[in-house]
């Protein structure tokens, strides 16, 4: 045995045996489980946190998925270090199993990662002009909006369109009779965002509705597709956290750090994502809608999953039930 | 050419079985080493997790499981996927006919090539499988045949993902039947059309059934060809098992594990069902 092969040997003990000491360059495998956009980003962001000093070490293992089913996973044993999901009552899932502190929002940017909006994705040239929410009830508008029951992403679709009544001026009851248009004029409703934009591009419907990201993604891949910005929208928030239970605890905080520092806001930026820091977010050229909302100017997550989204009594239940029982009527 | 030996898998009337793994070991140990492993296997495999699917089912009681299983949104998905897969299990047991009768009575160039052809449906992953259905018979179908979005889409991907189980069953069973019987039936008088009924039919039947019911019980619980080509639409073309992921992402789990329950006690029901219909054939375990 060479003094060689003894020194990489020590070196290989002594990571092994005192990781990650404080103010030591994180090193280890972190796993990040997150859902399923984000994907082509973190390949950026991975890249970018690999080449810091932080981040040089640090080797990843990545799952994606549908954020419900991701959450569920994690819930259920799947190790992670880093979780990323679509909204926040799958964050909480994981609060309520006892993966995630309860404190998780009590960050700078209330625990987020990312921004994103709600926007319509057209044919080339919008054929069928497509400017704002009255214009997808129009006849002969199709509309390809995901299942509300299996999709983060369409619950966030469906309260941009009732927001966007209520911010027009609309009382709450007109709000979900324009739901129940909205509906109407839905072609298909597949499973999940990523499926969606599948049925889209196949040539289905005249209009998606979409995460602002993904479209942008979409386009960035040479698809043929035009984005159109509705007036009012909603705007999409992205929580992250490092989990109690994470096995390298250093790396993934390391990771997360990079994630919402500057340098790693601008790399979300460049993917399609809203900056979460307004110094950064103001260095791109978003489009700005008339009126932005958030979720919680709609009474929060918990209390728009309940009202709207619980299968066979929530309103948007109510209003698909409505809509089959009236077509299989007539 | 001349058909190869029958496998004989049946109880000799003489003697006992010869126990292969019996071989080596003591006689009374052989004879419980293969059951044991073969009743261990199945019961961490298909037992037990059927068992925690039908006791996470009845967790809060039957009333509860009753009021999943009776939502106006479950009952329209389970009508719209046994519908389905009935007429998906019968066509697919004529056109799987079809196909095994030519791959085995036909000479054909490419003849292999199409052999090996049908099992490709089980090696497709289904998103793939409803993503390549989805860009030949959607809206930019090249045969300006579009059935996205319609019941008949829904039927197309789960013919497509069961058509293997068809084939693949009557296939062996028709490459074994006795070609002589058929050609003395005709040397007597007997039509082409009788031949087939009374000759060939009975002969390949339970075959066809055990191969509909395999069919019936696989489009049960299709999901990835399926939801794509379907458009997903709530009581048009909502299938149980896309019901089924929305009430787990929904966090209904129980809800979820209920109407699951109903989909394999059908599939169950249809099996044995099969299995008692091919007993009245009486002509052994041909398959």
């Amino acid at each position: 045995m060479t003094v060689g092969t003894l020194a990489l040997l020590a070196a290989a003990v002594s990571t092994a045996v005192f990781p990650a000491v404080a103010g030591a360059t994180p090193s280890g495998s972190v796993s990040l489980v997150a859902y399923s956009t984000p994907k082509p980003a973190y390949a950026a962001l991975i890249k970018a946190f690999n080449a810091t000093s932080a981040g040089k070490n640090v080797t990843f293992s990545q799952s994606f998925g549908a954020s419900g089913s991701q959450a569920t996973a994690v819930a259920n044993g799947l190790p992670a270090d880093v979780v990323n999901f679509s909204l926040a009552p799958d964050m909480n899932k994981l609060v309520k199993a006892g993966i995630v502190s309860a404190k998780w929002s009590a960050t700078p940017t209330k625990g987020m990662v990312t921004n994103s909006i709600v926007s319509f994705v057209v044919r080339p040239g919008n054929p069928k002009h497509i400017t704002n929410w009255a214009s997808l009830v129009k006849s002969g508008v199709s509309v390809i909006t995901p299942n509300p029951f299996s999709s983060g992403s369409a619950k966030w679709n469906l309260m941009a369109a009732y927001g966007a009544q209520l911010a027009l001026g609309k009382t709450k009851a007109q709000a979900t009779t324009y739901l129940t248009q909205l509906l109407k004029h839905t072609a298909a409703q597949p499973s999940s965002a990523s499926n969606a934009l599948q049925t889209f591009l196949s040539g289905e419907g005249d209009v998606l509705l979409d995460y602002e990201d993904d479209a942008l993604y979409a386009k960035s891949k040479g698809e043929a597709v035009s984005i159109v910005t509705p007036p009012q929208t909603i705007l999409i928030q992205n929580p992250i956290a490092v989990p109690t239970k994470a096995s390298n605890p250093a790396a993934a905080k390391a990771f997360v750090a990079y994630l919402l520092s500057p340098a790693g806001q601008r790399v979300w930026g460049k993917q399609g994502y809203r900056p979460v820091l307004p110094k950064v977010a103001s260095q791109f050229k978003f489009p700005t809608p008339k009126k932005l909302f958030t979720i919680d100017s709609l009474g929060g997550w918990t209390k728009v999953n309940t009202i709207f989204f619980t299968p066979s009594t929530g309103v948007v239940a109510k209003i698909e039930q409505g809509l089959g029982v009236s077509t299989s009527s007539s | 050419m001349s058909p190869p030996p029958a496998v004989d898998l049946g109880v000799r009337p003489d003697g006992p079985i010869p126990n292969p793994f019996a071989h080596g070991l003591r006689r009374s140990v052989g004879r419980w080493a293969g059951p044991g492993l073969a009743v261990t296997y199945l019961s961490l495999l298909v037992v037990l997790p059927l068992a925690a699917l039908v006791s996470k089912a009845f967790t809060s009681g039957f009333g509860v499981f009753w009021q999943a299983v009776s939502q106006p949104e479950a009952v329209a998905a389970l009508k719209l996927t046994l519908i389905a897969s009935l007429i998906v299990a019968t066509f697919n047991a004529l056109a799987g006919l079809v196909i095994a009768w030519v791959l085995v009575r036909d000479d054909f160039r490419g003849k292999q090539a199409v052999n090996a052809m049908i099992d490709l449906p089980f090696a497709l992953p289904t998103v793939v499988a409803g993503l390549t259905l989805l860009s030949l018979y959607g809206p930019d179908s090249i045969f300006h045949l579009n059935v996205a979005d319609t019941k008949i889409g829904i039927v197309v991907a789960l013919a497509f993902v069961t058509l293997p189980f068809s084939v693949r069953s009557v296939q062996p069973v028709l490459a074994e039947l006795d070609r002589e019987v058929e050609e003395a039936a005709a040397s007597l008088g007997a039509s082409s059309s009788v031949v087939l009924r009374r000759v060939i039919l009975p002969g390949i039947a339970p075959a066809m059934l055990a191969g509909a019911g395999l069919a019936f019980a696989r489009a049960v619980g299709e999901f990835g060809s399926v939801v794509l080509i379907s458009g997903n639409l709530p009581f048009k073309t909502e299938v149980a098992s896309s019901w089924i992921y929305s009430l787990s992402q929904s966090d209904q789990l129980s809800a979820a594990a209920a109407v699951s329950v109903v989909l394999v006690v059908v599939a169950l029901l249809v099996l044995v069902g099969i299995g008692l219909l091919r007993r009245r054939f009486d002509i052994g375990e041909s398959v």
